[in-house]
């Protein structure tokens, strides 16, 4: 044994390591793939030996090769058999090999659950480390469903790396397996206030790509981040948070206004980029979801675009990039803040980087209007001339088609214009978009009435000159347009000036050379012209001329005939049938024109894309029910299809009206004598065939009344655009033309208008001079053109209203759609997690590895009891949590701005369902969040008589001031804020809820309100988060506050200032308004509590002119708030009280009638401690101090009586804490 | 979430290939080509954003990158992404090769690629951001490294007294 060991061990020193690996190719560079597959054999002989060594370095090759794109799977086994290697630098290439290729379809990954699981619980963090690496790559769904108990009790781990890793790691799991969500999802809240930084930002991470599909479920988080981001200093969490806040706002408005504030003094105070831009993001992402009335609303805007704009104009590309992009984003709600900015934008268009052109192409998408558009247009038309490159030249393409169409062509005051536009665009070279062009052309011809004849000219022209367009750009799409040009000729042939010519145009032999598809058009669509010449020639009573076309068609039709294409040669053998046929009876002299003509009779009407989907099912009808027997299994497979198809054709004929039915029979009917026409042997007396149904993709229906038709009203517009009239090409001329009819119309309506104002000025002498004289020209006043009918998009009567067209059923995300705060039912259990706790002691691991050693056996059954505890204490943390509830949250902690009960909403909602009532889709949805509102009003109401009764013990604990304020200030969201009982904690009575800032000094002008927070980043600092509420109907401004330092503690002022100087407060406040500040203090010593005095200045500004105002305070440190909220588990918590340095004391406190659940989340929220453990009235807590002491309590309850004893680091702070404690207590 | 981590020098030879989303070999190597010339065609001087579009995802992904000496890092990520944010994880994971390969250069990643992967693995797992902090991803590996010298050292031991 041992000499084959050291034989593989000598073996080992003559193969190839990665490292020769990688010089030989690089030595090989003619044979490179010969080598590599040389060396694939080598790895392959390996990989046959028992030597673990070699069999690893065959894999560490492996992994190299895979990179450079070869397949490896082949080698999976043996990448598994590396990584159950017990060393880790054997185990760590195995799992890189094997996070590198393994995937779901790896069917090998199913030998790989129990050797994870042990490295899982492998004693050495980098063991685990590892797994977790390599399992977060190639998790399964089996993995996941097997592995997810044994991870979720790793986001507990002692070690934070892992902590870490399994918290990230669980994001992959709930993809995988969604059951696990609801039982993990405790723990990984629990993980946002972990003590370590990087487990706490792997959690927001997280859950910040949850709540991003998901954000309704998250809601209720929003408390806890918003703590986060005030007290967190990592710019990465921060990001996330301020990113997640953006996806949460839409869906809480109260939330928004909450934001705004701090968001905007992150705004003003970061100096990292990153920050401000996401807070920026955020912010736009508030003010949509405020929409308005929000009185500074326009400021913050202001304050955005502002910040946008110092990004856009920077040097550095990256930041002009996102500042667009952010852009873009106000732009949708807010056009006209952008709209300032558009010398800005047009400028990033001439850009040399491509990414900053396309932004702000984007841009211009949203800041056209009547007035500019042309402008805007010829810019872009300018752009694709200079354009290099196909992809951005498209991509011009299609944003000019997107800005001209958009919203029904609102824009378009001049469609002659538009279309020789999109003439101008069929002569690019090499575009991919001809098919979009050809759909604009048709759309515009269809749907605008006014303008097929202008239409029809163009494409006759475009027709005419087919040839430039198809032979040298056959093969990029741009003959697509020809397709367009076609039918229109055709379907409009009666605005045609000279068929004839178009005719010939049509049956050249070069059309042949064209895509069978449009060939096919080309042959409908002559006859088409071919009867309408015929009727015109009728008319005209020109027999031979008649004649002549009908020969010219018998000659030139069998070329079609002729053609590969099935589609083409049917139709062109059909007509040129029919064709013949007419000849005969032009032979005989009978006229045929109305006869032929009858075939395309009947007007187009353009169809919505998604009428066929709305169309409702009518009552009885079940779609699934079976119309034919289903066929047995006798039958043969391929008569099957068949049986479907029918099904099918069933379905359609019951989706009809009944008077479609009647349309369809007659079609039927129609069809059938048209083949009988065609039918040469078929003699009949007088053909009455009606049209076939048309391939456009548009029409779908033919209708005789055109429905109704929108006017657009008429007015004038000055173009500042300087024109050049030499030799500008066709659109340039329709834009000099629409400019001088503006301006011609501008002209007569000042002169009605002047007009009416002398008539004006006789009534009311001058009195409305300067008003009137002023020609304000606003988009509404352009007039297009011609008379525009856009004729809208038909629907199916009673449309079903449905937002689902664009869900994708298949979104992996939607399966984490869960609701989080029902309680955990049993059956939701993580499956391991059930068979562990089983009480019979064969654990799984025992099963599955049926060698295992008994000391193996104890430590899990701590961890079991250890588990188990956790799952009590979370049970009771949830309870305590209880208070934490959102609307709590929203209404109790004073927002900065004064936030309206959520009444107004529901108003606003209202209303808005009364203006839209015939936009039925939009007026449901509305409702039903209406409904929802309502819910949620009802709901606290019910629970309010219950609220009044504890109002009197809440009475006593609440600082008077404060509940003053939230009284005063929105009764109804407190009066919300006592709902929350969740089931299954209902014996309980649910805490009071409770406000940790506290009055700092008041007078007529301003009231301040502070709270300390310390954070444990920072070992000798706090924050004082003050309140600064305007009291008065002056307007405060130039506020300043200082403080007079202590030799212990001091203020943080800004750079170069004096410790005489006062920080200003970086807002002003408006009367009503109140806001929050914060303000750093640096603290040696955190044993004693101490006072500070201090002052706050302003300037009072109100009618009557401005006052200077004081207000003295003084700040209370106490020693609860140098503690930092820290959970401990029950083991660490023994081991720290048994270690003895911890010194000891003790209070008690009588005549306590508050329930012991409720004194602990007292004890909990103003002295910030966790609970560790909870036995009946007794419980453990504890807590650190920002500069590392820990603190343990004790606390017990009697009869009347609480008796707390502390355990310490420094006697002095705890005896300081338990004189803090004692207050707090005698108050319950 | 960020599906693709790729490394390639200024000839487009790849150095680091990690994916965070299955994709068979020859489209992985399709995908870094595309991003090769994605990226090569832009200036130094021209932002550090692509919309990679077709390439991977979707409309919802970003191109990332930047470009040091003779290797361009690019990351492909989705919109629950800060874009400058992943500019300085780019910068941290550099700085941090740059620490644990002493002066890092092109061929360090050549010879190396298991360490670049471990290293980038103490950095972004599974697709997200596991560690910004470049001090704490420096203890892990160096710790990672003792602890293999350590398995390694009696077997060398156990050969020389052989």
């Amino acid at each position: 044994m041992a000499l084959k060991m050291v034989k593989g061990s000598i073996d080992r020193m003559f193969d190839k390591n990665l490292q020769d690996l990688v010089r030989g190719i690089r030595n090989h560079k003619e044979d490179e793939a010969k080598y590599i597959s040389q060396c694939i054999d080598e790895i392959k002989q390996e990989l046959k030996q028992d030597n673990i060594a070699v069999k690893a370095n065959a894999v560490c090759k492996l992994t190299y090769l895979q990179m450079l794109g070869y397949d490896i799977s082949w080698a999976a086994f043996n990448i598994i058999e590396v990584m159950s290697a017990s060393k880790f630098t054997f185990k760590r290439i195995g799992y890189l090999a094997a996070s590198q290729c393994f995937h779901e379809g790896t069917d090998v990954i199913m030998l790989t659950t129990n050797q994870i699981r042990k490295d899982l619980s492998s004693p050495s963090q980098y063991d685990t480390g590892v797994a977790l690496t390599g399992l977060s790559c190639f998790v399964t769904p089996d993995l996941a469903r097997d592995l997810a108990n044994d991870i979720m009790t790793l986001m507990s781990h002692t070690k934070p790396y892992i902590r870490k890793k399994a918290v990230l790691i669980m994001y992959k799991v709930f993809l995988k397996y969604p059951e696990s969500l609801r039982p993990a999802f405790p723990r990984l809240k629990e993980k946002l206030e972990d003590p370590d930084p990087g487990v706490q930002s792997a959690a927001v991470n997280v859950i910040c790509e949850l709540a991003r599909r998901n954000p309704k479920n998250y809601l209720s988080l929003a408390p806890l981040f918003f703590k986060l981001m005030t007290s967190s200093t990592n710019n990465w969490v921060l990001i996330k948070i301020i990113k997640l806040f953006g996806a949460l706002t839409p869906l809480e408005p109260r939330l928004g206004k909450k934001l705004i504030e701090p968001l905007t003094n992150l705004i003003h105070s970061t100096s990292a980029m990153s920050l401000l831009y996401e807070c920026v993001n955020t912010v736009i992402a508030v003010l949509i979801s405020l929409s308005s009335g929000m009185p500074n609303h326009s400021a913050s805007i202001q304050l955005c675009v502002q910040k946008l704009r110092i990004l856009i104009e920077d040097s550095d590309q990256n930041l002009k990039y996102l500042g667009l992009l952010a852009m873009s984003k106000i732009l949708r709600t807010h056009p006209k803040s952008v709209q300032s900015h558009k010398d800005l934008i047009l400028q990033c268009l001439d850009d040399k980087d491509e990414s900053i052109r396309l932004r702000a192409l984007d841009l211009l998408y949203g800041m056209v209007s009547k007035k500019n558009l042309m402008e805007i247009v010829k810019r872009l038309m300018t752009h694709v001339d200079k354009a290099e490159g196909t992809t951005y030249r498209d991509e011009l393409l299609t944003k000019i088609i997107d800005i001209c169409s958009q919203s029904n062509y609102q824009y378009i005051t001049n469609f002659e214009w538009y279309i020789s536009i999109l003439v101008e665009l069929t002569r690019l070279e090499g575009t991919r978009h001809g098919h979009l062009i050809a759909a604009q052309m048709l759309d515009v011809a269809i749907r605008v009435k006014a303008i097929r004849k202008f239409a029809v000219s163009q494409m006759s022209m475009l027709l005419d000159s087919a040839h430039l367009v198809a032979s040298s750009t056959q093969r990029n799409g741009i003959c697509e347009v020809l397709y367009a040009a076609a039918w229109i000729c055709g379907e409009f042939s009666e605005h045609l000036q000279e068929p004839h010519q178009t005719l010939e145009a049509m049956l050249r032999p070069k059309v042949t050379t064209l895509p069978g598809h449009i060939q096919a058009v080309y042959v409908q669509n002559v006859v088409k012209l071919y009867a309408s010449i015929l009727q015109q020639q009728e008319q005209a009573a020109e027999p031979e001329a008649a004649q002549e076309v009908t020969q010219l068609m018998v000659e030139r039709l069998p070329q079609f005939v002729q053609s590969a294409d099935l589609e083409v040669q049917e139709r062109a053998s059909c007509i040129l049938q029919l064709v013949k046929h007419v000849q005969k009876l032009q032979g005989k002299g009978v006229p045929v024109a109305e006869e032929v003509s009858a075939l395309f009779a009947g007007e187009l009407n353009p169809v919505a894309p998604k009428a066929q989907k709305k169309v409702p099912v009518p009552e009885g009808l079940d779609l699934d029910a079976w119309i034919n027997e289903p066929p047995s299994d006798s039958e043969s497979e391929d008569e099957k299809p068949k049986a479907i198809f029918h099904d099918e054709e069933q379905r359609q004929a019951r989706h009809r009206q009944p008077e479609v039915d009647e349309e369809e029979l007659a079609r039927r009917r129609e069809a059938r004598k048209q083949e009988q026409a065609n039918n040469p042997f078929y003699i009949k007396s007088s053909p009455s065939p009606q049209k076939a149904p048309v391939t456009a993709a548009l029409l779908s229906q033919r209708y005789q009344d055109a429905p109704g038709v929108e006017h657009i009203p008429v007015v004038q517009i000055d173009l500042s655009v300087p024109l050049k009239v030499p030799g500008m090409p066709m659109s340039d001329q329709y834009v000099k033309l629409e400019e001088e009819r503006r301006h011609r119309q501008r002209l007569e309506k000042d002169k009605k208008k002047r007009r009416k104002k002398k008539e004006k000025e006789k009534d009311k002498k001058g009195k409305h001079r300067r008003h009137s004289s002023l020609p304000t020209e606003s988009d509404e006043d352009i007039a297009p053109a011609q008379q525009v009918d856009i004729v809208t998009e038909e629907m199916p009567e009673n449309a079903l209203p449905s937002d689902e067209d664009d869900k994708d059923p298949n979104d992996p995300y939607r399966a984490l759609d869960i609701d989080l705060d029902k309680p955990l039912a049993d059956s939701e259990k993580l499956p391991i997690q059930k068979h562990r706790n089983a009480e019979t002691p064969k654990s799984p691991e025992k099963e599955d590895v049926p060698v295992v050693e008994k000391k193996s056996k104890k430590p899990k059954k701590k961890e079991k009891k250890h588990k188990e505890k956790e799952r009590e204490k979370e049970k009771k943390e949830e309870k305590e949590k209880k208070a934490e509830d959102l609307d709590f949250w929203l209404s109790t902690t004073p927002p900065p701005a004064t936030a309206p009960a959520p009444i107004p909403s529901t108003e606003e909602l209202a209303v808005n369902a009364v203006t839209a009532p015939d936009n039925t889709c939009e007026g449901l949805r509305r409702e039903e969040a209406e409904d929802e509102n309502d819910e949620a009003e009802q709901d606290p109401e019910r629970k309010s008589s219950r609220h009044k009764k504890k109002k009197h013990k809440k009475e006593k604990e609440e600082r008077t001031k404060d509940k003053k304020k939230v009284k005063k200030k929105q009764p109804e969201p407190e009066e919300e804020a006592a709902g929350p009982v969740e089931n299954g904690a209902a014996e309980e009575e649910p805490a009071p809820p409770m406000s940790s800032y506290c009055l700092l000094a008041e007078n007529s002008y301003i009231k301040m309100t502070y709270d300390i927070q310390a954070s444990l980043q920072k070992d000798s600092q706090v924050t004082v988060s003050v309140i600064l509420e305007n009291q008065s109907s002056s307007f405060l401004k130039n506020m300043e506050l200082n403080v007079l330092d202590s030799l212990n503690a001091k203020m943080a002022r800004p750079e170069g200032s004096s410790v005489h100087d006062g920080v200003p407060v970086p807002f002003q406040l408006p009367p009503g308004v109140s806001n929050e500040a914060q303000f750093v203090f640096t603290i040696q010593s955190i044993i004693m509590a101490q006072k500070l005095k201090g002052t706050l200045s302003f300037i009072a500004k109100d009618a009557d002119g401005a006052t200077h105002e004081k207000l003295d305070f003084r700040l209370h440190f106490s020693c609860s708030s140098y503690l930092v909220t820290t959970p401990c588990y029950s083991d660490a918590f023994a081991k720290l009280l048994e270690s003895g340095d911890l010194s000891m004391s003790s209070i008690k406190v009588d005549g306590i009638s508050m329930s012991f659940q409720n004194l602990l989340a007292k004890i909990c929220f103003h002295h910030h401690f966790s609970v560790v453990e909870r036995v009946d009235s007794c419980a453990s807590m504890y807590s650190r101090s920002i500069q590392g002491h820990h603190v343990c309590l004790l606390v017990k309850k009697g009869e009347h009586s609480v008796s707390v004893d502390g355990k310490c680091s420094d006697s002095t702070l705890l005896s300081n804490l338990l004189e803090e404690m004692k207050a707090t207590l005698a108050q319950c | 979430m960020i599906q693709a981590i790729l490394v390639f020098n200024n000839h487009g030879k790849p150095r680091l290939v990690r994916f965070y989303q299955r994709f068979p070999e020859e489209i992985q190597q399709q995908i870094v080509r595309e991003t090769f010339h994605l990226v090569l065609k832009r200036d130094d001087n021209i932002c550090n954003f692509l919309e990679g579009g077709s390439l991977i995802g979707g409309s919802d992904y970003k191109l990332i990158y930047r470009h040091y000496a003779t290797l361009y890092f690019v990351f492909c990520v989705d919109s629950s992404e800060s874009e400058l944010g992943i500019l300085d994880l780019i910068q941290v994971f550099v700085e941090t090769l740059d620490k644990c390969f002493e002066n890092v250069c092109e061929l360090d990643l050549i010879f190396h690629m298991d360490k670049v992967h471990y290293i980038l693995q103490e950095v972004v797992m599974g697709g997200m951001v596991l560690e910004t902090n470049m001090n704490e991803i420096v203890a892990q590996m160096e710790a990672q490294n003792r602890l293999e010298k350590s398995e390694n050292f009696p077997m060398t031991l156990h050969l020389s007294t052989r």
